[in-house]
C-alpha cells in the first residue's frame, strides 16, 4: 500500500453461546466504547463508520438503520457491507487511502443466539432454484467439500481431528473464547457423526460477541495513545457461488485474496516472514486447506502432517489460531474476520495475557463467509 | 486535497419492468455487460467489483452479494456488496470510487440490482420488517404511512399544496417518455394525479414510484485507464454520504438534513461553492413525488420550502434553468431501488456524454448531481459528476 494505516483502537465483548443480558446494540455499545478509550479518542472524533452485518441474521430488514446510535455515528458518513468484518477493514482502509479521512470506525457483531434455527437461515442463501429444493440442512455441502479435500489431498481425517482439538486447547487461555475444552483428537473423532465425514466437535457452534476497530492514517496513529498496529496488506476475493461450477478441489479464492494482500504487504515468504495466523476454521479442515492456499505451507498434507506433530500449535514455530479460532472462540457470523484481526492486534501489542506468542511482529488474518459461499479476506499487520 | 482522478468510463442498464424470466444474477449480468460493451472492455480488464442491492427479504435470500456475485463479474475477483437501503444505488459509485481513488485498484465495476417481483403478493410486506422490532412493528406501519407523514410535515411548515407536488409526477412521468428503459411514461394533468386513489392521506397513487425489477451498472476508472478507453470520460468530482440516526420519530421531518451534510461533502471534494449555479442538471431522489421537492432543498439547489414555486416557475423542466430528473426518475422509469440510484447515475454519464438522446438537456451541460435516500427516512448519498 502506498501509505500506511493503523490499528490504533480495539475494543470487544467476550464472545459467550448466549447475552441474555445484552442487546446487540448495548453489545455494540459496549465494544465502542472500550475501542474509543482504548485509542483515547471521543466518538465525535471518528469520521466515517463501517459495520458488516447480514439482514437475516440480525432478523431486520435494511439492518444498517439500526447501526449509528449506539457507536456515535449519527448523521455521520457510515454504512454496512453485508460482509465480514475484515472487508470492513478493508474498506475503512481505502477510505483513508483516498485522503477523505484520517480515523474510521469498523463494526461487526453476532447476535446468533438470537436466531431461532440458524441453519435454516443458511439455507436461504443457497440458490433458490437449484440448491435449495433439496431441502438439506447447508452444513452438507462442507461435508461434500470435506470428502473431496481428503480425497484430493491425502489428508487423514485424523489429522483434521488435531485442528479442532488444539484449537479447543488454545482457547482455554482466551477469557473471549466461549467454547474452550480439554480434547484430544480422539475426542473430536468420537464426538457424534454430523455431516458424513464432519463430528460435531468440528463445526464451529454460533456464539454471541461485538468487536470495534479504530483505524486511523499514519499521521493520525502517529499521535494516538495506543501502540499502532499497521495494516501491511489487505486482500479479498470470491469464487464462483454455483455449487454446480465451483471448485471443490480447493479455496482458489483464498490465494487470490492473499496474493493481492501479500502483494501490498510485500511478502515473498509467508512462513517465514510472518509469526502468527488467525486462519478460519469453521469446520477443522478447513484451517489446513486455508493454509496451504495461503502459501504457508507448500500443500494440505504438509499443513496435516505439521499440526499433527504440533508445529502449528502456542510455543511451536507457527502457531495458528492461538486465539481458539472459530471453533474454539465460537461463530461470530460476520465478526469472524475481526476475531481474527483482534487477535492479532492483541498479540502484536503484547497484550495476549497467556496465550502470548513470543517474538510476534507480523501477523496474518484470514477469514471465510462459512456454506455456501466462496467469500474470503486476508488482512496482513505488523508492528514495525 | 487532491484525490486520484476517477471517472465513469462506461454506463449500462435493463429495462425497468415486472422481469420474471430472469434471476438476479441474471439482471446482474445484463447491466454489468452493458456498461462493459460501452466501455467496450473486457471483463478481465475489471480489477475490482462493487454490488448494490437493497433488502435481502425481496428475494428470500441470504446473502445475496454472494449469490449474485458471479453476475456481477466477480468471479475471482476482490468483490465488495455495500448496503444503505434506498441510498445504496448512489452509494455504490462512492464504494466504487474509493477502490479506484485509494490506489488499490485501477477499474471497478459496479452493479446494482433489484428483484421485488418475486416477493408476493406485494414487496411491501418486505418493508414491515425494516422497522424497530419492539417500538414500530406492532404497529403494523409500511412506507406509504411514514412517508406520508413526512409529506404532511413538509407541506405544513412551507404551507405547499398537493397540486404543487402533483406537478413533479407529471414532470418526470413525462420526460421518462423519452427514456426507452421507463416502465411508466405517461402524458398526464395534475388533476390526473390528483383524481388517483388516495394511499395514505395526502399520498395519491400516481405520486408513488412503482415496484420494477431492474439492474443499472457503470465503470470506474483512474485517469490512465479511463483517456486509453474513451475520449469521453465523465469525472466523478464528489461523493458524499451520511447517516442520521435510527430514531426517526425524534426527527422534524420537514427538511432532510442528512442529505445537506452528504451533499455538502460532495460539493466541498468537488469545490462547488455555490450548487445552484454550478450545477446544471440535477437527479434528486423521488421515489415519492415529494421527495424530489425536499431532496432538492436538502441539496441546496433550491432555498427551504421554495422547491414547490421553481417547479412551477418550469426551472426544473429538461429546458429550465436546472433540469431536474430528465431520466423521468423513479416515478417515470421506475424503482428498483438499489438499481434506481444507479440509474441515475447512468442518465448523467449519458447527459454529459451529449448521448441521451430524446432525453437530451439543451445547453451543453458539463455537470450534474445524483442523489439518492434511504433507510428510515434516515440516509443521504450524493455523488457529483462532470466533463
Amino acid at each position: 500500500m502506498g501509505s500506511r494505516i493503523a490499528i490504533i483502537g480495539l475494543g470487544f465483548t467476550p464472545a459467550r453461546p448466549t447475552s441474555s443480558h445484552q442487546s446487540y446494540k448495548e453489545m455494540m455499545f459496549e465494544a465502542a466504547q472500550r475501542a474509543y478509550a482504548d485509542a483515547g479518542i471521543e466518538a465525535a472524533d471518528v469520521q466515517s463508520f463501517v459495520t458488516c452485518a447480514e439482514d437475516l441474521n440480525e432478523g431486520l430488514s435494511i439492518f444498517d438503520e439500526y447501526t449509528p446510535d449506539q457507536l456515535g455515528a449519527m448523521l455521520k458518513p457510515m454504512h454496512t457491507l453485508t460482509q465480514d468484518g475484515l472487508h470492513g477493514l478493508a474498506d475503512a482502509a481505502m477510505q483513508i487511502l483516498s485522503g477523505l479521512f484520517e480515523l474510521v470506525v469498523v463494526e461487526a457483531h453476532s447476535k446468533a443466539s438470537n436466531i431461532v434455527a440458524p441453519d435454516w437461515v443458511a439455507d436461504y442463501a443457497t440458490d433458490p432454484v437449484l440448491n435449495r429444493p433439496l431441502g438439506l440442512n447447508p452444513h452438507y455441502i462442507a461435508g461434500l467439500e470435506m470428502q473431496r479435500f481428503l480425497h484430493e489431498t491425502g489428508v487423514t481425517h485424523e489429522q483434521c481431528a488435531h485442528v479442532a482439538a488444539k484449537n479447543y486447547r488454545h482457547a482455554l487461555r482466551n477469557l473471549a473464547a466461549a467454547y474452550p475444552a480439554h480434547l484430544e483428537a480422539q475426542d473430536v473423532l468420537h464426538s457424534p457423526p454430523a455431516f458424513e465425514p464432519l463430528h460435531e466437535r468440528e463445526i464451529a457452534r454460533t456464539a454471541d460477541g461485538c468487536i470495534v476497530l479504530v483505524v486511523a492514517s499514519e499521521e493520525r496513529a502517529r499521535r494516538s495513545a495506543a501502540k499502532p498496529v499497521w495494516v501491511r496488506g489487505m486482500g479479498w476475493a470470491n469464487g464462483s457461488f454455483a455449487l454446480e461450477t465451483r471448485n471443490w478441489a480447493r479455496p482458489d479464492y483464498v490465494r487470490h485474496a492473499a496474493d493481492i494482500a501479500y502483494r501490498q504487504a510485500g511478502i515473498n515468504d509467508p512462513a517465514r516472514e510472518i509469526q502468527l495466523f488467525e486462519v478460519d476454521d469453521t469446520y477443522a479442515y478447513k484451517e489446513l486447506q486455508h493454509l496451504a492456499e495461503l502459501g504457508i505451507f507448500a500443500n494440505a498434507a504438509d499443513a496435516a502432517r505439521a499440526t499433527q506433530q504440533g508445529q502449528t500449535q502456542l510455543g511451536a514455530r507457527l502457531p495458528v489460531n492461538v486465539s481458539g479460532g472459530v471453533l474454539g472462540m465460537g461463530n461470530l457470523l460476520e465478526a469472524n474476520g475481526l476475531a481474527r484481526a483482534a487477535e492479532l492486534v492483541l498479540q502484536l501489542r503484547g497484550q495476549a495475557g497467556a496465550r502470548q506468542v513470543e517474538g510476534a511482529r507480523v501477523g496474518l488474518a484470514q477469514s471465510w463467509r462459512g456454506v455456501p459461499t466462496t467469500s474470503a479476506a486476508v488482512a496482513v499487520l505488523s508492528v514495525e | 486535497m487532491g484525490y486520484r482522478k476517477v471517472a465513469i468510463v462506461g454506463a449500462g442498464m435493463t429495462k425497468f419492468v415486472r422481469r420474471a424470466l430472469e434471476t438476479p444474477r441474471e439482471l446482474a449480468w445484463l447491466a454489468a455487460k452493458a456498461a462493459l460493451d460501452s466501455a467496450e472492455m473486457k471483463l478481465d480488464q475489471v480489477d475490482s467489483v462493487v454490488f448494490g442491492s437493497a433488502p435481502d427479504a425481496f428475494d428470500g435470500l441470504h446473502m445475496k452479494g454472494e449469490f449474485v456475485a458471479d453476475g456481477c463479474g466477480a468471479w475471482g475477483k476482490p468483490y465488495l456488496r455495500c448496503y444503505v437501503g434506498g441510498g445504496t444505488g448512489v452509494y455504490a459509485i462512492a464504494q466504487g470510487w474509493l477502490h479506484v481513488a485509494s490506489g488499490l485498484f485501477d477499474t471497478c465495476l459496479v452493479t446494482c440490482e433489484e428483484k421485488m417481483s418475486t416477493c408476493q403478493p406485494h414487496p411491501q410486506a418486505a418493508f414491515l420488517t425494516i422497522f424497530d422490532n419492539f417500538t414500530e412493528q406492532a404497529l403494523k406501519p409500511n412506507l406509504l404511512w411514514i412517508f406520508a407523514l413526512e409529506q404532511n410535515r413538509y407541506m405544513h411548515v412551507h404551507g405547499i399544496t398537493q397540486k404543487e407536488i402533483a406537478l413533479v409526477a407529471v414532470k418526470n412521468k413525462r420526460n421518462a417518455l423519452g427514456h426507452p428503459c421507463a416502465q411508466l411514461g405517461a402524458e398526464l394533468t395534475v388533476e390526473d394525479v390528483l383524481k388517483s386513489e388516495v394511499m395514505a392521506w395526502p399520498v395519491h397513487r400516481l405520486m408513488v414510484s412503482p415496484t420494477s425489477d431492474g439492474a443499472a451498472a457503470v465503470v470506474l476508472a483512474a485517469e490512465h485507464v479511463a483517456k486509453r478507453v474513451t475520449n469521453k470520460p465523465v469525472w466523478v468530482e464528489g461523493v458524499g454520504w451520511c447517516l442520521d440516526t435510527a430514531y426517526w420519530t425524534n426527527r422534524d421531518l420537514y427538511y432532510p438534513r442528512y442529505v445537506e451534510r452528504a451533499a455538502r461533502m460532495a460539493y466541498e471534494m468537488a469545490g462547488i461553492r455555490e450548487p445552484h449555479k454550478e450545477i446544471n442538471i440535477a437527479e434528486p431522489y423521488d421515489p415519492f413525488a415529494y421527495k424530489e421537492l425536499h431532496h432538492l432543498e436538502g441539496l441546496q439547489l433550491a432555498p427551504k420550502g421554495q422547491a414547490p414555486k421553481l417547479l412551477a416557475d418550469g426551472v426544473f423542466d429538461r429546458d429550465g434553468d436546472l433540469p431536474a430528473t430528465p431520466s423521468g426518475g423513479l416515478l417515470g422509469v421506475g424503482n428498483p431501488i438499489a438499481a434506481a440510484g444507479t440509474m441515475k447515475i447512468c442518465e448523467l454519464f449519458w447527459q454529459l456524454r451529449g448521448e441521451a438522446g430524446a432525453r437530451q438537456v439543451p445547453g451543453k451541460p458539463r455537470r450534474g448531481v445524483a442523489q439518492a435516500w434511504g433507510d428510515l427516512m434516515q440516509v443521504g448519498t450524493v455523488v457529483v459528476v462532470g466533463v
